[in-house]
């Protein structure tokens, strides 16, 4: 769970000054040219003006953005910048309470929809810390992730696609005895299994090591060409460069949206030395 | 209820007996062919007959019938390994009785072994099942015993299992107890052992109360030998007012005991209710002792994640809390 809590930073504004300076304007189009050929430019998810709250803090505003049909979209910030609070909303967990704006998931207004409707529908999510299981293996957790949609790859076949030898793990309990990396490429495995039509994947490059990393960029690239859309958080620019769009948060806002390069470039110069951390949007205002 | 067993009731056909008790013995996930084959020790009761014995080499099984059960005393000859699992099945058809099981296990040095035993009750209204073991596993003996419940969805029985358990040096014991089908009723485990010398025992016990089930899991490990393990693991699950109360215990007397007590209790529902209580008492500066309990609701993330793959939040629950008493 990200930081969450008001005045948190605060002493260094500078940064915060030139990144609300240079943000996007609402409805913004960055980027979009280059998704003109990206399946006619068919949008899959379209969050509008979404305001959250946990807990009281306001941790989401104004959030604008839109992904494409087939598009992996990055979205890269520093730690406590809204990334995650954004890809849980999206998926609709209980603590997270949207008090304007929309989620639109193929035209359709999915805001006040339960989680489990969300994933019926073709939406999923990947967390950057993987819930472990008592009792239950590896085929099992595949199994039932394949049950919602009843077209994704069988257990061995997911497996296979992360680079993990099915004999080895099909019948292995889906707990502690799993290392961070094999925890990770399994939840991959489950979200395949599922064949959704949007992948949200919270961080699933960190605290691993550099041959999992492949594995898991190959599958991300696969959600891809099998038609999914997917949406990775990451503060890694590497990892987001292999998105066709990126977009940086901070205070809980989507600052920019664009290229991975520029997007990338804007958040080295302006955002990652910043430690500035969600403050509360009235003095951001007063800041600009 | 099925015509026979109808008929056993009013007491018009006891040659039944051994079938219904195998139909109900299956019912609780136990493989009926093996206590027909010779390849197995097995030892059938119901009530206060025995059904059926079978003895294999290294293995003695005496019983004498008493007014309201059995005593039972089972040996391993020093050295022997069983090969095959022997099974036990115990058990009342009829919807009241009492059922009292009284056992000795001798372990003989060196010897292994590993018992199933399946006990069914699958009318109960009001029925009463006490079983009393005494478990002697003599030096570098090693023994497992895995006891799994079925009750019908009535809840008229109380189930009361003592064991006292006794490790000489160098020996393993791992005992089970799982009743998660059918309801409770009123169980109460009280589990003591000593444990000797780099000894291990470890004692693991899954139950799901619903209705107005009373659980009360009460373990204790005493270890007693340098260097001596003990692991006491409790997986209960409650709904509707059911409530269960988990005391583990572990003393530390010995040098470089370790024991570790772990409890997790998930409860659903207002108006059911879980505790927890582990006590550790160390009184040798090398031995360590460590618990760790979650009791309270399913965890959130769990249940999200399975969300997140589609499932409702009931299914989710349910497939989280079987995963945890599996």
């Amino acid at each position: 769970m990200e930081d969450t809590g008001p005045g948190q930073g605060g002493a260094e504004r500078l940064h915060c000054v030139v990144r609300f300076s240079e943000k996007n304007e609402p409805g913004y189009d960055y980027g979009q040219s280059d998704l003109q050929n990206l399946n006619n430019g068919t949008m899959r998810l379209q969050i509008e003006k979404l305001n959250v709250f946990v807990n009281g803090y306001h941790i989401l505003k104004d959030v604008d953005l839109v992904v494409y049909k087939g598009e992996i979209h990055s979205i890269l910030g520093a730690n406590g910048t809204g990334k995650s609070s954004l890809a849980y909303t999206i998926m609709g967990l209980e603590s997270y309470e949207v008090r304007s704006g929309r989620i639109l998931f193929e035209g359709e207004d999915i805001t006040r929809l339960p989680v489990w409707e969300r994933a019926r529908r073709g939406i999923t999510l990947a967390w950057q810390e993987p819930a472990r299981f008592e009792g239950l293996t590896v085929r099992q957790y595949l199994l039932l992730s394949r049950r919602a949609s009843k077209k994704g790859p069988p257990p061995e076949e997911a497996l296979l696609r992360v680079g993990l030898e099915p004999s080895r793990y099909l019948d292995r309990a889906l707990d502690e005895s799993l290392s961070g990396g094999e925890r990770k490429r399994i939840e991959l495995a489950s979200v395949l299994a599922m064949m959704p039509k949007l992948v949200i994947l919270d961080e699933p490059d960190s605290g691993i090591d550099a041959l999992s990393i492949n594995f898991i960029t190959d599958s991300i690239r696969l959600f891809a060409k099998l038609g999914a859309s997917v949406l990775l958080i990451t503060h890694h620019e590497e990892v987001a460069a292999m998105a066709d769009r990126s977009s940086t948060m901070c205070g809980g806002t989507v600052l920019k949206t664009g290229s991975p390069d520029e997007v990338a470039r804007f958040y080295r110069l302006h955002c990652r030395e910043c430690e500035h951390v969600n403050e509360p949007e009235e003095e951001v205002a007063r800041n600009v | 209820m099925s015509e026979a067993v109808s008929n056993l009731l009013k007491g018009i056909d006891y040659s039944k007996e051994f079938e219904l008790l195998v139909e109900a013995y299956e019912k609780s996930g136990g493989t009926p062919e093996v206590l027909k084959s010779d390849k197995y020790a097995s030892l059938a009761i119901h009530g206060n007959h025995v059904l059926g014995k079978n003895e294999v080499r290294g293995l003695r099984v005496e019983t004498v019938e008493t007014e309201n059960g059995v005593r039972v005393k089972v040996q391993v000859e020093p050295g022997v390994r069983i090969q095959n699992p022997v099974h036990l099945c115990f058990g009342l058809v009829p919807e009241e009785g009492l059922q009292e099981i009284i056992s000795d296990f001798d372990i003989g040095e060196e010897a292994e072994v590993k018992f199933i035993a399946h006990c069914s009750f699958p009318n109960a209204l009001r029925i009463k099942h006490v079983m009393d073991s005494t478990i002697r596993l003599r030096r570098g003996a090693k023994m497992t015993y895995s006891e799994t419940h079925f009750h019908g969805d009535e809840g008229g029985i109380e189930v009361l299992p003592t064991t006292r358990a006794t490790l000489e040096e160098g020996a393993v014991f791992e005992n089970e107890f799982k009743l998660v089908k059918g309801a409770v009723g009123r169980l109460k485990i009280d589990f003591k052992a000593k444990v000797g010398e780099k000894a291990v025992c470890e004692i693991y016990a899954k139950v799901y109360g619903k209705g107005d089930d009373d659980i009360v899991v009460s373990e204790s490990l005493h270890l007693l030998g340098a260097r001596s393990k003990g692991l006491a693991k409790s997986r209960i699950a409650v709904t509707d007012r059911a409530r269960s109360e988990v005391i583990g215990e572990i003393v530390g007397d010995a040098a470089y005991s370790r024991g570790h007590v772990d409890c997790v209790e998930v409860i659903r529902g207002r108006e059911a209710q879980v505790s927890a209580v582990p006590r550790l008492l160390v009184r040798d500066d090398t031995a360590k002792l460590t618990h760790e309990a979650a009791i309270g609701s399913v965890d959130k993330k769990q249940v999200e994640t399975l969300m997140a793959r589609g499932l409702t939040e009931d299914e989710a629950v349910d497939v989280i809390v079987s995963g945890m008493l599996r």
